[in-house]
């Protein structure tokens, strides 16, 4: 079997007790760390299950770029802690777990973790697989399907990328002038 | 943090590397792991690690935010332009069999340039990010 | 029932895990922390579409000689591009609360909605 199952369960397990201290603490700082932690955690899963372009991005992403993200908004916004730690609140646990026990049951149904019958391995990924490198000249399938095969896709990311980039720019690229002004005027 | 030793060296010696692996990961995306969205990615957690070192100034005054601005448009340019290309070559919109004279190697320019164009966009996009955050706290 | 569970436990960790998201999402009150709850979610979502992609004795996609089982490529491109979308919509949203916060000097929900209370009753007054 590629992925070995004892890494895969402790990795899940971590990765679970990790989820829980996130929703337990209430230091900003802390939750923050123990959020790169995860990403990173995340990304190692991945590498088990034979997606190294995928850990890649998210070895980048999670524990780098939204880390810092993150630490950049506690200081901006000066928020150490969260203002009141509260006990259990029993309306959203009850939704929570309704809806978690609605998909366990429907998770029943999924195919087997592995299954080379399994729905998600037929259709287009058999296609990919055989003829994927012959049509485009490209070993690594997941670089052909995101730049060829779906490439339309692709772009729409990349504009949702550029369009994201722009609105942050247009909220916080300039000083609010306005709001200053009148800081200034009532001591 | 400039004062600090340590951290200063450490990151000298960082620093190229991450962005020399950025640009392997960008150009050997389709032999290995990679392609433009890790790329960009990496290329922009190198150049954040240098503005937490040494400063907002310092990085803004090696890539100004103007420059970064015309590379993230460039990039979605590029892009959409390599599908106008092939779409002027009398095949589909992003259809790169049309590139070249055989079919494999026109997808294989199209692909190398298209990653090309989502590593510019993702890499810029990511920095200006980190920029307007950062010039929001100093005021 | 070991098989099963075995071949089950991932998707059972992405429940849980997806739940803890959504959990933080709707029973915390400050913005950032939420933010972090769907980012919680969003990787169990990740989670969930690598799980099923995984192919019994594959090898990951990229062609090798010596290999002929390989995983689905297909979850992992769409992964990969919600990953780098998502963090660009976090980027977004943390710059609305970075906005939220200068305006209001809050970053907690119900103390917004008070303030906003406050601004609609002086509106009424008028």
């Amino acid at each position: 079997m590629a992925i070995d199952p004892v890494i895969n369960f402790m990795l899940l397990v971590f990765l679970v007790v990790m989820a829980f201290t996130i929703l337990r603490l209430s230091g900003m700082l802390a939750m923050t760390i123990i959020f790169g932690l995860y990403s990173l955690l995340m990304a190692g899963l991945f590498m088990v299950m034979d997606a190294p372009d995928v850990a890649f991005t998210e070895a980048a992403v999670g524990s780098g770029v939204s880390t810092v993200l993150m630490l950049v908004t506690l200081s901006l916004t000066k928020t150490r802690h969260e203002r009141h730690t509260r006990k259990i609140q029993w309306r959203p646990l009850l939704v929570v777990l309704l809806t978690g026990a609605a998909l366990i049951y429907g998770i029943h149904d999924i195919a087997n973790m592995g299954d080379t019958d399994a729905p998600a391995q037929q259709h287009v990924a058999d296609r990919y697989i055989s003829s994927g490198q012959q049509e485009t000249g490209v070993p690594n399938l997941v670089t052909a399907v995101l730049a060829s095969y779906r490439g339309f896709d692709t772009l729409g990311e990349v504009v949702v990328i550029f369009t994201a980039g722009i609105g942050i720019m247009l909220l916080l690229g300039r000083p609010c002038k306005k709001g200053r002004v009148e800081d200034d005027q009532t001591p | 943090m400039k004062d600090n030793l340590i951290l200063r060296i450490i990151a000298k010696l960082l620093i190229p590397m991450i962005i020399l692996f950025a640009l392997y990961v960008q150009f050997h995306g389709d032999y290995s792991p990679g392609g433009g969205f890790q790329a960009g990615v990496i290329f922009s957690s190198g150049f954040i690690l240098y503005m937490l070192i040494f400063g907002l100034d310092t990085a803004e005054a090696i890539v100004p935010s103007g420059v970064l601005r015309v590379i993230a448009s460039l990039g979605v340019l590029v892009y959409a332009g390599t599908g106008m290309v092939s779409l002027f070559m009398g095949k589909e919109f992003l259809n790169y069999s049309a590139l070249a004279e055989s079919p494999t190697t026109g997808q294989h320019i199209g692909i190398i340039m298209v990653e090309l164009g989502v590593g510019m966009t993702v890499g810029a996009i990511m920095l200006l990010i980190f920029y307007a955050f950062a010039n929001r706290g100093r005021e | 029932m070991i098989e099963y569970a075995l071949t089950h436990f991932n998707y059972w960790a992405v429940v849980v895990i997806m739940m803890t998201g959504l959990y933080i999402v709707i029973s915390h009150t400050n913005l950032i922390k939420k933010i972090a709850g769907l980012n919680i979610f969003q990787t169990a979502v990740f989670l969930m579409y690598i799980s099923m992609g995984v192919v019994k004795g594959g090898s990951a996609p990229i062609i090798a000689e010596g290999f002929t089982v390989y995983s689905n490529p297909l979850p992992q491109v769409l992964m990969l591009t919600a990953i780098v979308v998502g963090v660009a919509t976090t980027a977004m949203a943390f710059a609305i609360i970075v906005r939220i916060k200068e305006e209001y000097d809050s970053v907690e929900e119900d103390e917004l909605f008070t303030l906003d209370e406050q601004v609609a009753g002086d509106a009424e007054e008028w």
